[in-house]
């Protein structure tokens, strides 16, 4: 297996909408700003994969029609991926796999997404849960994140308040970056007296629905070397599935506990596995954890083993995982503050990347040279990790 | 650039007619005589329920049908306070229960509780409260044929 390196990322900013231009122009937005920093023509990629979630959530059946050309793939070998939450570090995943096979030698990843433009992303997703059984209630993406913070807080003698501490952080660290969709700082005492939406989360526990779009170009060892810019090098890729039914994760006969996030858990430790890493509170100098609701942050967290489960709501009350202190957690603000859905795993990967090459703007972590990134997808179903590391 | 932009509206609206299979054909008709019936692996010996054909954990067909007790408990719940476009009216509660003698939780609606209040409805409720099976009165072999309320212990 050849060593894979990103060598350009580019991002949209992230709004509600982005009404001046269409889907494919969006991706290609993107698209041009990864190929720039990487300083690549479009012509030099080998081959590329399209990041792209459930079609309804775009109202566009088999939009890789749509979108191909915005990713410069005609006459070239292109596929989709589609892991739901997790889609844009799948698609990381899988134009890793591309360059480590020694197939190709520069690939690139790139998507869009346009959540903005239905109103009824709730309703789409309750269309994920079994037809049978689980379909005829009204089951979403949002209320079913809710039962795992219930499960968690009874675990682990955690309250809303901890919810809120993870909350506050993103959007304090999000006034630091310029991609961020929601960008206006709240208190605990903001966040608590929020709207309930499916309790215990509330309105500001709550991801917005965003218009972005994000890119990677992946290269080989080789081709990376000749190119003059910083890179980031996949030192680990780890991927890991859970079981289908969330009701098969409560109880004494459970494997796996919907309070955690063990698959994740085992996603991330393949991945450190592969990097090399044995002690990640030593090692991580900077971690994009994907949470798209306050709650999911703190068993991000305990995933990454940054520290022992349960205990991420008491170490964010004393501070830790903020910018400033030695390990940060979601510089960029986080899913909580842009979730433009295809892509929000890659924008993981993005952030992650940018902090080890040193190109994290305001949001820049001093000193990064070793970054994870995280996703997750599917009713808490399909996790991935990537372990970033500078030269 | 200072040309308005211009909105094309469309919409979805697709029909299916979802195959139920044979395991889950049996489990619906069963609710007509408001009996939940779970299918037990001959491997791990778990009661799974819902029913599925194969165990995914052994990764062998399930064969068994085994009826499930009424009562059990709450393994999860949240009290859904917002409306989603083309979801039910809230306020209402999303719950897992498990049943006595099955391995796994199921969701339904949790119902008989006070609902006036969301943040009090929320705090009368815990995982491990004690929850039975309710059947409407003429089940039609459907998942909303039933629902969970407290138990009284």
């Amino acid at each position: 297996m050849r060593r894979v390196a990103i060598v350009g990322v580019g991002q949209t900013e992230h709004r509600f909408r982005r009404d001046d231009v269409t889907y494919p122009e969006l991706a290609r937005e993107a698209v041009a700003v990864a190929l720039e920093h990487a300083g690549l023509e479009v012509g030099a990629i080998e081959a590329a994969v399209l990041a792209l979630a459930p079609d309804a959530l775009m109202g566009v059946a088999h939009a890789e029609r749509w979108v191909a050309d915005a990713l410069g793939v005609a006459g070239k070998p292109f596929m989709r991926v589609n892991t739901g939450g997790s889609t844009g570090i799948t698609t990381a995943h899988a134009a890793f796999y591309h360059v480590a096979s020694g197939m190709f030698d520069c690939v690139l990843a790139a998507g869009a997404d346009r959540v903005g433009e239905s109103g009824d992303a709730q309703l789409v997703l309750n269309t994920m849960w079994d037809v049978l059984y689980e379909r005829p209630f009204p089951l979403n993406a949002i209320n079913m994140l809710a039962l795992q913070a219930v499960r968690y807080m009874a675990k682990y003698g955690t309250t809303e308040y901890h919810m809120a501490l993870a909350a506050v952080k993103n959007r304090r660290h999000a006034l630091k970056n310029p991609h961020a969709h929601l960008r206006k700082e709240v208190t605990v005492e903001e966040v608590l007296a929020s709207r309930v939406i499916c309790w215990p989360i509330k309105l500001f526990d709550a991801c917005p629905q965003s218009t972005g779009g994000c890119a990677l170009v992946l290269c080989s060892e080789e081709l990376a070397r000749r190119l003059p810019g910083p890179k980031a090098w996949i030192d680990g890729v780890g991927n890991c599935a859970e079981t289908y039914f969330m009701g098969d994760r409560m109880g004494p006969a459970a494997e796996h506990d919907h309070a955690d996030a063990d698959a994740l858990a085992e996603a991330i430790a393949r991945a450190y596995r592969q990097a090399g890493i044995q002690d990640p509170r030593r090692e991580i100098d900077v971690a994009e954890l994907y949470a798209p609701f306050s709650n999911i942050e703190l068993h991000a967290i305990e995933a990454a083993r940054l520290c022992d489960k349960g205990q991420a709501g008491w170490l964010l009350e004393k501070g830790e995982f903020h910018l400033g202190r030695r390990q940060p957690v979601n510089p960029s603000g986080g899913v909580l503050c842009a979730n433009p859905i295809a892509v929000t795993a890659m924008v993981r990967v993005a952030e992650a990347a940018l902090q080890v090459m040193g190109h994290a703007g305001e949001r820049q972590v001093d000193g990064a040279r070793t970054a994870l990134a995280t996703g997750i997808g599917g009713d808490h179903q399909f996790y991935g990790a990537m372990v970033l590391r500078a030269e | 650039m200072s040309e308005p932009v211009i909105e094309i509206e469309q919409r979805w609206d697709i029909h299916y007619r979802h195959a139920a299979g044979e395991t889950g054909s049996h489990f619906f008709r069963a609710l007509r005589d408001k009996r939940l019936l779970g299918r037990r692996c001959p491997a791990c010996r778990r009661l799974l329920l819902p029913p599925r054909g194969f165990c995914d954990r052994c990764f062998v067909p399930t064969g068994e049908w085994v009826e499930v007790e009424s009562e059990g408990v709450l393994e999860a719940f949240t009290v859904v306070a917002q409306k989603f476009t083309g979801l039910p009216d809230p306020p209402y509660v999303v719950a897992y229960a498990r049943l006595r003698n099955a391995d796994t939780a199921m969701v339904n609606y949790l119902r008989g509780i006070d609902l006036g209040d969301v943040r009090a409805a929320a705090q009368s409720l815990a995982i491990g409260m004690p929850v039975r099976v309710v059947f409407r009165d003429r089940p039609e072999g459907r998942m909303t044929d039933f629902w969970f309320e407290p138990a009284q212990r």
